[in-house]
């Protein structure tokens, strides 16, 4: 492979992007019409001059978007009552049900994939269990969950708890057994004893592997949070795409979907940043 | 045989597996080997006869079908901090420094000390084997050497009764492994280790050991002789060779490994002997072996 020079990619993002705002902005141009021949003008003159000749696309423009979006970042923690909050306000909302609902399910599923992955009784035993929970849309769990739980705000954490706890489980199951049989051997002719052995061997050995799932875990709970928010409403960043939706605003659901991207750009840039410091070279 | 009451018993001892087929594998049985205290020896015999087993018995890794391993009068009851093994893969563990490493087993071995005081211990068998300046590495920054120079140190740091070493510099160039043998001998025999070595390399064998044990080939392999090596001490790699029973030594056990380790197999008197009492040879004092 040949080298290149670093700033390179950077300047290709560059221009794909440039690209992309081109394409959009000239898609989105408002069309010229013409006075159709065979309106009425008494029509025309009721409708007003715009819908007779023609009108702004319903789709914004990137302009539009990049407005509303600093209008947004400006004043991101108003509060003006249930159906107008500042977009900062929801997202804290959506950051706090995931944290919430993650944080259980990892100190859930750390301890307890780490006690599968010890045992390969019980490894094999509840491998089937977790093979028909895993691929259950956390949303089916909805239902469920407000008839049980009867509150709508545990309800969406429960979901997030719900669909967070299975690749953490399986990832830290699994690295746990496959820790390398040569170190646990170094640990057995030390005499180590069962708890220094799952902190001090173990654990460092299958960090990497736990971690990956905690990053995959993170990403689906953040993608599983627009949607529960969607069902629950109320608040967060789910409800707010969905109230703008009402208000026909486009440009505000793009916006939206613009900090959606972002803050789980971040989230998985941050727990990259822990993976790598728990990683280690061979 | 020896007034002195050997400091490892391994009396009769057999790995059977259950064949698929039904019936079963015996890899070795009937193995009877006695080892004084600071005894260096070396075991050598082709893959498969299970010489790593019988290293990962007297470690307390591996259990055997018969028999009975018995160090300083007592029964092995899995691992102990008294047997260190030095594995042939070095199993250093990645996320640790060097020192780290070292203080593992050190923190293990003396789980009451200081800080202080272990780190002064690494660093004190951190320059027995050299490597001073790399404490702090990752074994991911040292050469396939060093990392088994680490290997050697903590393995040396808990002051084991026993080492036991597997094919410990097999992984690495000649060059490499000449040092290190050296730096083995010189430490063993400043410490009076105990030490059993598992070998491919019959001049290691000729260097480091006080006897070899040669195996038979497997399945069934058992005890064939016992090998005294009776060039003086200290031996040096540099001189070894012009000792004039070096090569008595040396053709002795490779015409074991080339010829008479399937002998066995064919001839049902070769090892027409007890087991519990193998032959000793002497073949460097052997004025008729050429």
């Amino acid at each position: 492979m040949k080298n290149f020079k670093p700033w390179l990619p950077a300047m290709l993002s560059i221009i794909i992007l440039l690209i992309f705002l081109g394409v959009w902005h000239l898609a989105t141009l408002p069309t010229q019409g013409t006075i159709d021949p065979n309106l009425d003008p008494e029509y025309a003159k009721l409708l007003g001059a715009s819908a007779a000749v023609g009108q702004k696309s319903t789709m914004p423009t990137p302009a539009d978007v990049l407005d509303k979006l600093w209008v947004n970042v400006k004043d991101p923690f108003y509060d003006h009552g249930t159906n107008d909050k500042g977009i900062g306000i929801q997202i804290a909302y959506s950051l706090a049900r995931v944290s919430l609902g993650f944080g259980l399910a990892a100190l859930v599923a750390i301890p307890f994939g780490f006690l599968i992955g010890m045992s390969p009784l019980l490894y094999k035993a509840l491998d089937p269990f977790i093979q028909v929970l895993k691929p259950i849309s956390p949303l089916a769990w909805m239902p469920l969950a407000l008839y049980t739980i009867k509150d709508s705000a545990i309800s969406a954490i429960f979901v997030i708890f719900i669909c967070s706890i299975w690749p953490m489980l399986i990832n830290t199951a699994f690295g746990v057994s496959t820790v390398r049989r040569e170190w646990i051997n170094v640990a057995r002719t030390l005499e180590v004893k069962p708890l220094r052995m799952a902190f001090k061997v173990i654990l460092p050995a299958a960090a990497p592997t736990i971690m990956t799932g905690m990053r995959i875990s993170l990403g689906i709970a953040w993608l599983v949070i627009v949607a529960a928010e969607m069902l629950v409403g109320g608040t967060g960043i789910g409800y707010f795409v969905w109230n703008e939706w009402n208000n026909l605003s486009i440009t505000s659901v793009i916006v939206a979907i613009l900090v959606i991207g972002i803050i789980g750009m971040i989230l998985d840039l941050l727990l990259g940043k822990v993976t790598k410091w728990v990683s280690f070279k061979e | 045989m020896n007034e002195l009451d050997p400091i490892i018993k391994i009396q009769g001892i057999a790995q059977r597996y259950p064949k698929r087929e039904g019936g079963t594998t015996t890899v070795f049985e009937n193995l009877h080997l006695n080892i004084q205290k600071g005894e260096f020896v070396c075991l050598i015999g082709h893959s498969g006869c299970g010489k790593t087993t019988i290293l990962n018995v007297l470690a307390g890794l591996d259990s055997t079908s018969e028999g009975y391993v018995f160090v300083d009068g007592r029964e092995i009851n899995g691992t102990s901090l008294d047997r260190a093994v030095i594995f042939q893969s070095h199993a250093l563990m990645p996320w640790l420094s060097v020192k780290d490493n070292i203080g593992f087993a050190v923190k293990s071995r003396w789980p009451d000390w200081t800080k202080v005081q272990i780190e002064a211990h690494c660093l004190k068998y951190i320059q027995l084997v050299n490597l001073s300046g790399a404490e702090n590495k990752r074994p991911a920054e040292l050469s396939g050497g060093m990392k088994q120079r680490v290997g050697i140190a903590r393995a040396l740091s808990i002051a084991p009764k026993i080492l036991l070493m597997d094919e410990p510099f097999s992984a690495l160039d000649a060059l490499t492994r000449g040092v290190l043998q050296e730096e083995v001998l010189r430490i063993c025999a400043e410490t009076k280790q105990t030490v059993f070595m598992i070998t491919h390399d019959v001049d290691e064998a000729c260097l480091l050991a006080d006897k070899v044990v040669l195996m038979t080939s497997g399945p069934q392999a058992r005890i064939a002789e016992i090998v005294e090596n009776t060039m003086p001490k200290p031996r040096t790699r540099a001189t070894l060779h012009h000792d004039p029973q070096f090569y008595k030594i040396r053709n002795h056990l490779v015409d074991f490994l080339v010829n008479r380790s399937k002998m066995h197999l064919t001839d049902p008197n070769a090892l027409d002997f007890d087991p519990k009492y193998p032959p000793v040879v002497q073949p460097g004092l052997d004025n008729i072996a050429a």
